[in-house]
């Protein structure tokens, strides 16, 4: 792989954060009005897809742009108010949970791709996310472990959703065209 | 693309980027031990009066960001059950006025003048081989793939509801993905041809001799 073939692909996944949170695919009125997005399911598939420096780069890449005011994150929102809110520990556990997610899926090179994938998402996608994104609650919302772990559990649901699709996603893109798995490449 | 940046004349839209990032660091330092309601309450209050600067469209698209209030209610909530109501309504008022002022800076500073604020930071990162020129291309392309994307979902869909009356869901997700990173390859083949990332410029200068003039 070429590094301008990578810089496209790069900027590819990053859009693909930003059009998932554009475009409702499940964005459920859940809880007085927090929004499910589906954006993690691009942070979930920039990792298994890209391999774990250039995942992550991709959604550092996102968050760039979200933190320079662009309006990309779901419900239009964007700029740097995003990153004092509530849910800031989340947005920074996004690009590590890609490059566990990326790790994880060249880790497991013996296994099918649709394990493994499902696999890293769930761990890199959820696990490593939450880990983040829970110590931030508390610390930005003052809120015992507790609390802040109650709180996320919301989220739970749709998220294995999400990796049930990266799975799925990431088997027919490595039937359909393998070259772009680049995590397997 | 759409931003979020509001035009305007006044003294925060004049400020240099640079200054207005290091005062919202700054003043987030100062708020974060904050432990008195009354404290945090008239950051706040100053926060929103400072925001008059962006005008009455300026409130206007604070209340867009409503979901944050849900989640601030929640927390309140929290904090009640949990018997510590003091912190949680400064953690509140402290949040929000965190949101409202990077918020502001937001929407006084133009994104060309943030990426030019952030040229130093960014800087560093050409020894590692990341030029601000495969940055800028990496943009432009973020903000040209996000409409494409959008658009091809809303193709694939109509065209399964015109074939079978229904809502295709998750199963167009398949061939989405496989058409649009079809379609990433392609785009990568056009930058290859047009010289790649760097240019054929960059080529002239390294003096590998195969710049078109030789021909």
């Amino acid at each position: 792989m070429t590094n301008d073939r990578m810089l496209v692909y790069v900027s590819f996944y990053a859009a693909l954060i930003a059009a998932l949170g554009l475009f409702p695919l499940f964005n459920i009125p859940f809880l007085g009005g927090v929004p499910i997005t589906a954006q993690t399911l691009g942070v979930m598939l920039a990792g298994v897809m890209l391999g774990p420096v250039r995942g992550a780069v991709a959604v550092v890449l996102f968050l760039f742009l979200v933190a320079i005011g662009a309006p990309l994150l779901a419900g239009g929102r964007g700029g740097l108010g995003i990153f004092a809110g509530p849910s800031a520990g989340f947005l920074i556990g996004w690009p590590v949970g890609a490059f566990i997610a990326g790790g994880l899926m060249r880790q497991m090179k013996e296994r099918s791709v649709i394990v493994s994938a499902g696999v890293s998402a769930a761990i890199g996608g959820i696990g490593v996310v939450y880990l983040f994104g829970i110590p931030g609650l508390m610390l930005l919302a003052d809120l015992s472990f507790g609390q802040a772990a109650f709180g996320s559990l919301v989220y739970i649901p749709g998220d294995l959703i999400k990796v049930a699709l990266t799975a799925v996603i990431a088997q027919s893109v490595a039937r359909g065209l393998p070259s772009a798995l680049v995590s397997r490449v | 693309m759409i931003s979020t940046y509001i035009s305007g004349d006044s003294w925060l839209h004049r400020l240099p980027a640079g200054w207005k990032l290091i005062g919202l660091c700054i003043f987030t330092m100062v708020l974060f031990p904050v432990e008195s309601p009354a404290i945090a309450a008239s950051g706040f209050l100053a926060a929103l009066a400072l925001f008059t600067v962006v005008g009455r469209e300026g409130y206007r698209r604070l209340l867009a960001l409503r979901s944050v209030l849900y989640l601030l209610v929640f927390l309140l909530i929290f904090h009640v059950l949990a018997g510590t109501l003091t912190s949680g309504i400064v953690a509140v008022f402290r949040l929000m006025t965190m949101v409202v002022l990077a918020t502001l800076v937001t929407f006084t500073t133009r994104m060309e003048d943030m990426l030019d604020a952030l040229n130093p930071v960014l800087t560093p990162l050409n020894f590692i081989g990341i030029s601000s020129r495969r940055i800028a291309l990496a943009i432009a392309l973020v903000i040209r793939f996000t409409p494409f994307l959008i658009a091809l979902a809303d193709e694939l869909g109509s065209a399964f509801k015109a074939r079978t009356g229904k809502r295709g869901g998750v199963r167009l997700t398949a061939p989405f993905a496989v058409l649009a990173l079809r379609t990433a390859d392609h785009v990568s083949d056009a930058l290859a041809a047009r010289g790649g990332a760097d240019g054929f410029d960059n080529i002239d200068e390294v003096g590998e001799g195969n710049t078109p003039n030789d021909q």
